[in-house]
Formats: structure tokens, sequence, C-alpha cells
């Protein structure tokens, strides 16, 4: 991509989820971007991508903030988007719910290739795990890492963030079985269906619990959120950590 | 068969609170699932032989009325009948009516997701013919008076006990403790059925085209007998079924077996071509094909959901769903379950009767991941979510709540500007003052309370990262 590094600029996607939860994830994010070398820059703007009406069939309620992030977006360089799923929605669904909408469509494809999930453009584009002497080890650490199911399976990305982990010393990497099958949030699902959600819940905090970790490390707060308040439900004494904070403590 | 699809949530908690149930579904991950991944891995070219595999469904659909006509010419050349059904009722009067002019009292059959749509079984016995499955699982399962779990395994929500039990009290034996006996046992039922029978009813996984030949994929054998010994076979299938070539047949044989249970073949491949020919040894005197629309048209006149009609029935997708895993096949109420059932079952019974089924996902897309024709299931899903929402195209099957489209109302309005952001974060800090401790909220009132029954939920943060972008911001 870019070939001089302190050239590199990124416009930070935080999030709603982020923005009015967790916005520790999102300071974790930019210094990591940072320390990288990246000019990172926060439109005041933006909102949220439009997936919780969309993924209710609220296509048209969507709509309107969907377009306005594509307003604010466009031709604006790298976005990076610290969530696999919100990611997805700018890079894959944005084409169901513009279908009908010739022109946003159009300008919501020219800007695809230009968001950025934050390990994508962590790994892919910076090469941290290559840079000498940037993460430095703190106190021992298990970790197991949970696969985001849009961040995986629509964006294909699931390697850059275990080569990340893998590369932070003292951190290590246990996989648990099933590490890839959803931890049953799915929006609105964990709401309407909350005893499906929560069966499904309970096998991946077996799961984490068999591998024997200090924590759970994910791309995606939603899950996250899902995964940890479940967690500290059974008082596990195990944390759910965003990547970016993980890779924060040690830079 | 009659649709329940509407009492999802009330089958799903059934089968939630069902330990037995829940064991056998476990089973699933590291059976079917794994054994699927295995061969998909172990053969060269797997995604080239998806991708060719989807070209010629789409192909085939795209010109459906000409290979069907295809299928027509060359059923009869071979000597054979067919007819085409528009619906469940018209399929089931021509099988009905056949045996009735035929005498038959005694009718054996082969596994048939169509024959199950069209609740077969109940119609033959109203006109007193006794039908008897002869697959395994579809025989526990008309043992026990229940509907298939599963597409390839009907019975897979039932233990070895179960069974055991359930031979002891509808057929009067011994009770086994091992599934060869079992498996004796059922073969030794059935084999005077097989002997005494009429008339042979199958499903088929492919028509091809060019021959008129239906194809049979099985491990027990009971495929190809209902085939060959009685002196009429019935195949009876969807009309999305048809292929155009012999050629084409290998390739969905290698997806479809590989997908299903991860052999790289099945114990038996049966090919029927017409009755038995005046120089053969083996086969039925008239062989009858059965087409069967029953809703399907309306699949293949919506281009957003046509490819829910390149189905193999493989079973992969529902093996694959995090979901199907724990509420199994019975909750989704009709004959097709899992993610694929929850496309087709809404479209071939009542989209806003089954609206649970495409809301009753996360959308993980690991059904779209498994398909061997890469069904884009979450795609169709997300479809018929905004159909029931909007109702675009099928506005008479609108279903959407006041509460959920004033919710979505308050939602616009939060997210519609960066001050109505922070004005929504003051509101909600507000909101939710009654419910924080220690940044955490342990319970919430309905309709969140299912949420904080298993889950604690987050305090929404006293500065957005918005705000924080002030002291982080530019230095």
């Amino acid at each position: 991509m870019n070939q001089t590094d302190n050239a590199v600029k990124a416009s930070l996607f935080v999030t709603c989820i982020i923005d009015q939860f967790f916005p520790e994830v999102g300071e974790a994010a930019v210094r990591v971007l940072r320390r990288l070398g990246v000019d990172v820059e926060f439109d005041q703007s933006q909102t949220c991508c439009g997936q919780p009406a969309f993924n209710n069939g609220f296509w048209n309620d969507a709509k309107p903030t969907a377009r306005r992030l594509v307003d604010s977006y466009e031709g604006e360089g790298n976005v990076v988007v610290p969530s696999g799923s919100c990611a997805a929605m700018l890079r894959v669904f944005y084409n169901e719910l513009f279908h009908d909408e010739q022109d946003t469509l159009r300008r919501a494809q020219a800007l695809a290739p230009h968001v950025f999930e934050f390990t994508e453009f962590v790994s892919d584009v910076l090469g941290a795990e290559n840079r000498e002497g940037l993460f430095h080890a703190t106190k021992p650490m298990r970790v197991t890492y949970h696969e985001s199911c849009h961040l995986k399976r629509e964006l294909g990305v699931d390697l850059q963030p275990r080569s990340l982990i893998k590369s932070l010393p003292g951190v290590e990497l246990v996989e648990m079985p099933q590490a890839e099958v959803c931890c049953g949030f799915g929006g609105t699902f964990s709401v309407k269906y909350a005893d499906i959600s929560a069966a499904m819940l309970n096998d991946k905090i077996a799961n984490i619990q068999s591998a024997n970790v200090d924590a759970v490390v994910a791309g995606d707060m939603s899950c996250l959120m899902h995964i940890g308040g479940g967690l500290e439900k059974q008082e596990a004494g195990i944390r759910a950590i965003h990547i970016a904070q993980l890779l924060d403590e040690r830079i | 068969m009659q649709s329940h699809t509407k009492d999802f949530r009330q089958g799903a908690g059934a089968a939630l609170s069902d330990p037995k149930i829940q064991a056998n579904l476990e089973g699933l991950y590291n059976g079917f699932h794994q054994a699927r991944i295995d061969a998909s891995d172990q053969t060269p070219d797997w995604e080239a032989l998806q991708d060719k595999g989807r070209a010629i469904k789409a192909h085939t659909l795209d010109n459906l009325a000409y290979y069907l006509e295809m299928v027509e010419r060359n059923v009869i050349a071979s000597g054979g009948h067919i007819y085409f059904a528009r619906d469940a009722e018209a399929a089931s009067n021509y099988v009905v009516n056949l045996a009735k002019e035929r005498g038959i009292e005694l009718v054996i059959k082969g596994k048939s997701m169509v024959s199950e749509e069209m609740a077969l079984n109940h119609r033959l016995e109203e006109e007193g013919i006794e039908p008897v499955e002869t697959d395994l699982g579809e025989y526990i399962v008309q043992l026990a008076e229940e509907t298939p779990f599963h597409i390839i395994a009907p019975a897979i929500h039932k233990s070895r006990g179960e069974v055991s039990e359930l031979f002891v009290e509808k057929l009067n034996v011994p009770l086994y403790d091992n599934i060869e006996d079992l498996t004796r046992e059922a073969r030794d039922q059935l084999r005077q059925k097989f002997v005494d029978a009429g008339m042979g009813i199958t499903g088929a996984n492919f028509i091809v085209a060019e021959t008129g030949t239906v194809t049979l994929v099985t491990n027990e054998g009971n495929g190809r007998m209902c085939t060959s010994m009685p002196k009429i076979h019935v195949a009876i299938t969807g009309m999305e079924k048809v292929v155009p070539s012999i050629e084409d047949l290998g390739l969905f044989l290698r997806l479809l077996i590989r997908s299903a249970t991860g052999q790289r073949i099945s114990s038996y491949v049966t090919t029927v071509t017409g009755p038995r020919g005046e120089d053969e040894v083996d086969g039925p005197e008239e062989f009858h094909l059965v087409i069967v629309d029953n809703g399907r048209s309306k699949m293949l006149a919506d281009p957003n959901l046509r490819e829910a009609l390149y189905c193999l029935r493989c079973g992969a997708c529902l093996n694959a769903c995090p979901v199907y895993r724990k509420v199994g096949g019975h909750a989704y109420g009709w004959v097709y379950p899992g993610p694929i059932g929850a496309i087709v079952s809404p479209m071939l019974t009542n989209l806003s009767e089954a609206k649970d089924l495409p809301f009753a996902s996360t959308l993980c897309g690991a059904c779209k991941e498994a398909c061997p024709v890469k069904i884009n299931i979450p795609r169709m899903l997300l479809y018929l979510r905004k159909e029931l929402t909007q109702g675009e195209t099928y506005p008479e099957h609108k279903s959407v709540s006041m509460a959920e489209s004033t919710a979505v109302k308050g939602w616009r309005a939060s997210v519609s500007s960066s001050f109505m952001m922070r004005l929504s974060n003051l509101g909600g800090r507000l909101l939710q003052l009654p419910f924080v401790r220690g940044g955490r909220i342990d319970r919430l009132p309905s309709p969140l309370s299912g949420w904080t029954k298993h889950r604690k939920f987050p305090a929404i943060a006293s500065k957005p990262f918005r705000t924080r972008w002030k002291n982080i911001g530019k230095k």
C-alpha cells in the first residue's frame, strides 16, 4: 500500500458500540496506530454503520446513516474499523442495502477497498509483527482467540489476529475448541432469542475455560460484550479483551 | 405436511430443555460437520468443483422449462410415465389414484423429503394403503409417529436407548442394547415388506435431463430395493433436482456425498431409467416420475431467492449451524429445518407465519461456508427479514410490531448526527442509573431481561470516544 511508514494516514471509524460503551478500546486502537507511525484522523460526524436496523429488516431506516458514512469517508483514504462486523457492513452488506440506489452503491463500492478492519490494517498494511522491538514483554499471559463471524467469514480475516498475538513477547496463544463457532450474540438475536443465544454462549464459555487462559481476545466488541458479559455473570475470572487492547498493553 | 412454523419458540424451548436431544445434537460438530471439512480438504480443487456445480445449477434453473421438457421426452422414450404436480395435493392424488387403480395395499418407501411435504404417508393411510419407510432413520421416525429431525439423518435426535425402547413398544421385541441387533431387527421386520409390496416410492437426488434418469444416493441399499422389487416404482422429487447431463451427475455426486456424510462415495448410488426393459432381469414393470412444484416456482421467479433452489439437500448447513445444533429440526416446524429450511420452509408454506425462521439466526455465515454450491443463505435471510419488515415484494406478509418500529425510529434519530449521539448518550446514562453497579448492569426489565439472565450488560460510558478524542486528538 503505502511505501513510507511516515506517510500512512488513516481515518478511524470507531463504531457506535466502542464510542458509547467501550471508548477505552478506541483509545487503545489510536495509540497502537500512532505507535506504528499512522497519522490518525477522527471524523466527528460519524455515528453508526446502520447494521442494527439493516439486520432487522429496516433497510429504509438504515440507509440515512449508512449514506452519511459513505459521504464522510468518500475520497478520504484509508478507513480503519476496530470491528469485523462493522467493516463487513461497509464492504459487503452495503451492496445489499444500496442495491436499489445506484449512485450510493457505486460510491460505496469505490470506498470498500479503502476500508480495513483493524488487524488487517495493522498486519497486512503496517506489518507490525515484523517490526523489531515494537512490542515489549509484560507479565506472561495465556490467551485464546475467538473468531468473530463476520471478520472470519465475510472478510476472510483469520491469520492476521493470530500472527499479531503470536508476535507478542510473553503472550501464549492457546487455541480453544470451536474457536470459529459463533458466540450466539447476533445483535438483536441475543434479545429476541435470548435462550438460544445463551445456550450458544455457554458452549463458548466452556470452550474458553477448557483452554485455561487469562483472557479471550477478539476483534469485535459486540462479541466481546456478549462473551465478557457471560464470563462476568459466571464469575469465571477470565477477561474478554479487544486485540487493540492486548497490543496497546505491550507497545 | 401441516406447518407449525409459528411455534418455533416453543419448539426451540423444548429442545433446549431436553438433555437427550442436546447430547445427540452435540455430536454433529465432530461428526458430520468435521467429516465434511475433512472430505472437502482432501479433494483437489474443491472450490473449483463448487463453482462449477453452482454455475450448472444457475444455468439449469435459468432454463428450467427447457430441461424439464427434455426430462419429459426422455422419461416417456424410456417407457416411463411422468406427471408434473402443481402442488403437494396434486402429487398425492396422482400417487394415491395410481395405487388404488392397481389395487395396491402395501407401499414401501425410500427416503423422500418431498413426500414429507405431501404428508404422503398420512394420505395413503387414509385410503387404506399401508406405507412402510425402509430407510432405517425414517423407519424409526415412522414408528415413533414423528417427522424427520434432519434432512439426511431423520432420527439423529434419538439415542440408541430410545430406539431400543421404541422397538420394544411398537414391535413387541426384546430390549436390544446394541446397534447391530437393532439394525438386524429392522431388517427382519422390513424383509417381508419388500417382498409383499406392490409399489415402491422413492425420492430422487437428481434427474438427468438428457437421459431421463433418476438417481438415488443411499447407504442402506433400501432405495435400490424400492426401485427394483415391487412391480411399480414411483419417484417423487422437486422440480429443481434436474441436471442437464450424466457428466454433470458425476460432479454433483462428488459435491453431495462429501458434503452430506464426508464419504467419497455412498454405499449405493442407484440410477434408474424407465421400467425394466425386455432384455433386463431387474426393475419394475412400471415407472412413474412425479415432479413437484409446490411453491418452488415462487422462489424461481424471485431473483433474490432463486439460489435457494440450488440446494442439493446434503444437510451440511444444518450441521454447521450453531442455532440448529441447539434447537434441532422439529423447532423449525415444517419439512426443511436449519439455515436452508429457514428460507425454503417460509416460502413453501407461509412467510409471515414462519417469520421466526429468518430471524432466528446470528447471520454467522457458517452455512454459506459449508454449502457445496455456495448458496448465500445469510443474504437471503436478510432479504426475507426486509420483506417481513418492509413488505416490498410480498406486501401481504409484512409483519412488524409497533414496539419494534418505534424502537427503530428512536435508534434512527439517535444516530442521525453527532449531536444526537451525544444527546442519546446523556439520555441513556440517566435511564441506566437505577441499574448500574460497578460499571455493569446485572439485571434489566423486559424485553432485555432475557439478556441479563445470562450476561451482564456494560454501562454506557460517561465520556464517549467522540468526547475523549479531544484529549487524545492532535498533539
